[in-house]
């Protein structure tokens, strides 16, 4: 199968290649900084305009969108300055994805459970850290239940997150997620804990059958409590380009998501999918991750994520 | 869903017809197509702006003008310059240093070095050589754990880290412990950082300082979107870099990052992630990677393929019925497992599948997923032509007398039941979906495979 190792082949690129996008990149970078200088609105500004939603992931259709109310907007209200244009779009895009902006409130049902779920590698488990800091600062108190059997080193993982946050977390040897699940709820129960974070092994929409594992545990969440789960997350990385819609749609299926949490927004990476997410599949956006320490989880706000997206060069 | 490139660049040609010859007015479409396919698939905006322009240039030369069908050439203008881009055949690990060779991982959080570094330990272990796992991620809780027990699962040698130590100072002990004990390999597995932690990206730069490594393996997440060029760059500025993997391909994500990246560093990509598991790792193939980019990838070569050996007029209906949202029965299912029987059993399918299948071969037992694949035929043959319509009537007697006639316990009759109910919940869940998309989702429904 691997044979292919023998052969050397040293791909060389062609040597022009390189420069020409690194000259790209750099005319992309000049053209959204020196975007809204004031001058005229033309379709040359448009186009340019089109080229900062596109590089902040933001997809081709909810692009044709937002530009399409753009130039609604102009007609409407005579706009005839590029800065204006600006901050209509800031505007345009603040509208769409406002509805996403509803904070999670944790009432109604003691223990609160609350479930994770996400692709491999998305956050699921650096979340759950910082959310049991965050409710425990508002007087709860919380328990973790080690739901990923599967990745190594997962409990050990969250067992260290547990004693960042001085809070317990249900582990088992074994390897069934439902069932560490189940425990944690009895556990949380038997010690009247406000909140249960139940974190799972990551996994693609396209594996099936983890597909089904998790609709079981969530089936045997709801053995243990017949309300629950409370809340069903579902992370994304804000790296992801068009497949974080195609995963909202996929866990949502599976699952019935009552919110998200956008991780990784510390780095380079804009999000901008979440306006499609907002067109096609408007899950509120929960939280939002800033980074890898404890603090680093933020409620998401339309207006602040509308002018970074926009903003952005 | 969206449409894939293939319709839709049929449906811009036809208009192409009958003209004599392609203009820069008349492929504006058919560009625009090309530059929507690729956006949609996560190619970096310039990247993509690049590419147009040199596929423009192409049509706009003779091999199309001579050409007799323009549209065609412009479709083989458009694959070719993609396939050119990804890198022509894939490139191997290059270790050929005085030993211990020294592979560093660098990438973003998350992108999956861990892994992949577990993943390469076993590849070269199956070539006679004698790697050393070490891990220099001092930061995310129970990192080192993790290493420490994919090194175990694979009974591979680790070199002892702890969180309190400095990562130079643990790379320079691994490297030491490699060159003492015989190691011909030594893999760095480190810490995720983000391209703009200039203390973090220093950090790496002076492991590569030390460390000296014949490979410095760029790892990727092929779900990554339009950033992996920003990412690309920094990282291939920090670093020497010699070659890029790219991970979790086993998804259902177009990879378009796969082609940004490959431009930025101008480094090929050695080696594809295709499965959480440690024998989930590929040679990476530019040309099934370009087809897959333009959204012509797994069900075209799956259907050709498929046109060799299985009936594409039975495939059709099944497909047309599976539409329509009517039933599929038990005879489907039995006519399904005759065709990938006939397409010489799943391993062998799944071999001339892209990445995303891949995963399954390599976890399952070709010999059982065969025997499997007889008993339920064997088990459906022993049913009447109306319980095979209509599942629901088997109740206990008819169980018995089919697990008599099949030979088998009742148990299995009861699983099979359930293996097709599962599925046919599949089906209805993707009625749009084409037939990669069913396959796929077989591989959960058949005994042995994961
Ligand atoms: N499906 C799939 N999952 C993968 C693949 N490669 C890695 N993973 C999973 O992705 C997640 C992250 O992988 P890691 O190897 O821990 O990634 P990392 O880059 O070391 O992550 P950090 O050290 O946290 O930055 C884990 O759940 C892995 O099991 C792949 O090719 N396919
Ligand atoms: N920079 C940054 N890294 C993050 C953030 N959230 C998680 N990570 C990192 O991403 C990687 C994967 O996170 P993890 O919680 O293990 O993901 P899981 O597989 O979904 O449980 C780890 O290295 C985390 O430290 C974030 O908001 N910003
Ligand atoms: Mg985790
Ligand atoms: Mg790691």
């Amino acid at each position: 199968m691997f044979s292919f190792l023998k052969k050397s082949a040293e791909a060389a690129p062609a040597p022009s290649w390189g420069e020409r996008l690194k000259a790209g990149l750099a005319r992309t970078r000049v053209q959204i900084g020196g975007l809204f200088g004031g001058g005229k609105i033309d379709a040359a500004l448009y186009e340019e305009l089109e080229e900062a939603l596109l590089c902040a992931d933001t997809g081709v259709a909810a692009t044709q969108f937002l530009l399409d109310n753009l130039r609604q907007q102009v007609k409407k209200k005579g706009l005839s300055d590029s800065r204006e244009l600006k901050a209509a779009l800031r505007e345009g895009l603040a509208t769409l994805i406002a509805p996403l902006e509803r904070p999670l409130l944790i009432e109604g049902h003691q223990p609160f459970i609350i479930m994770l779920a996400g692709v491999n590698g998305a956050g699921k488990t650096t979340s759950i850290g910082k959310l049991a800091k965050f409710f425990q600062a508002q007087g709860k108190s919380v328990l973790l239940a080690a739901g990923d059997t599967f990745r190594a080193a997962a409990r050990e993982q969250l067992t260290i997150w547990g004693e960042r946050n001085q809070v317990a977390v249900i582990t088992q040897q074994g390897g069934d997620p439902a069932a560490v699940i189940f425990d944690a709820i009895q556990a949380a129960r038997a010690r009247k804990i406000d909140i249960v974070l139940a974190d799972t092994a990551g996994r693609l929409p396209t594996q099936l059958h983890l597909m089904e594992e998790i609709r079981k545990v969530k089936r045997v969440i709801a053995k243990a409590d017949a309300s629950a789960p409370h809340e069903v997350l579902l992370v994304l990385d804000a790296n992801t380009g068009q497949n974080a819609l195609s995963q909202v749609k996929s866990f949502d299926d599976a699952l019935g998501l009552t919110g998200l949490i956008l991780t990784k927004l510390d780095g380079t990476a804009k999000g901008g999918v979440v306006a499609a997410i907002a067109r096609e599949r408007p899950v509120p956006i929960r939280f939002i991750g800033i980074g890898e320490g404890i603090d680093d989880l933020r409620p998401f706000i339309a207006q602040d994520f509308a002018a970074a997206l926009v903003d952005s060069d | 869903m969206l449409d894939n490139l293939t319709n839709r660049l049929s449906r811009v040609i036809k208009t192409l017809r009958g003209e004599a010859r392609l203009t820069e007015s008349n492929v504006a479409d058919a560009l625009r197509e090309v530059r929507m396919a690729l956006l949609e698939a996560d190619v970096a905006l310039p990247v993509v702006r690049d590419f147009i322009a040199a596929v423009k240039q192409k049509a706009m030369g003779e091999e199309v003008i001579g050409s007799l069908t323009p549209g065609q050439a412009l479709v083989g203008v458009v694959q070719r310059e993609l396939s050119a881009l990804m890198g022509g055949e894939n490139a191997a690990l290059n270790l050929a240093v005085t030993p211990p060779a020294v592979i560093l991982m660098a990438g973003l959080q998350g992108s999956g070095k861990t892994t992949t570094s577990g993943k390469l330990a076993k590849f070269l272990a199956e070539q006679k050589k004698k790697p050393l796992l070490a891990s220099c991620d001092v930061y995310r809780p129970a990192a080192i754990e993790q290493l420490r027990s994919i090194a175990a699962q694979l009974q591979i040698d680790f070199f002892e880290s702890g969180s309190a130590q400095k990562p130079r100072d643990i790379a320079l002990a691994a490297l030491d412990y490699a060159k003492k004990h015989y190691h011909d390999v030594l893999i760095v597995d480190t810490a995720g950082r983000l391209a703009i932690d200039a203390a973090m990206m220093q950090e790496i730069t002076e492991l590569h300082a030390a460390l000296g490594p014949a490979e410095t393996l760029f790892v990727v997440d092929a779900m990554q979107g339009q950033d992996a060029v920003n990412v690309a760059k920094a990282f291939s500025d920090a670093l020497p870099l010699t070659g890029v993997v790219l991970t979790k391909l086993d998804g259902d994500a177009r990879g378009g990052a796969a082609l940004s990246v490959r431009q930025v560093t101008g480094k090929p990509i050695k080696f594809a992630g295709v499965g959480e598991k440690l024998a989930a790792l590929e040679a990476f193939h530019p040309e099934r990677m370009a087809a897959r980019i333009l959204g012509m990838g797994d069900v075209l070569s799956l259907v050709e393929e498929a046109r060799k050996s299985v009936d594409v007029a039975e495939a059709q209906k099944l497909a047309e019925k599976i539409k329509k949202g009517k039933g599929f029965d038990l005879e489907d299912f039995k006519q399904q497992i005759g065709q990938m029987r006939k397409m010489g059993g799943l391993s062998s399918m799944i071999d001339k599948l892209p990445a995303q299948l891949a995963q399954a071969a390599q976890a399952q037992s070709a010999d059982m997923g065969e025997k499997q694949m007889r008993r339920i035929e064997g088990i459906i043959n022993s049913m009447t032509p109306q319980e095979r319509a209509r599942p629901e009537l088997m109740k206990a007697a008819r169980k018995r007398r089919v697990a008599a006639g099949a030979g088998v316990q009742v148990q299995e009759v009861n699983r099979l039941l359930h293996q097709f109910e599962q599925m046919q919940k599949m089906m209805k869940q993707m009625q749009k979906g084409g037939m990669a998309k069913m396959m796929r989702g077989m591989k959960g429904m058949i005994p042995g495979m994961r």
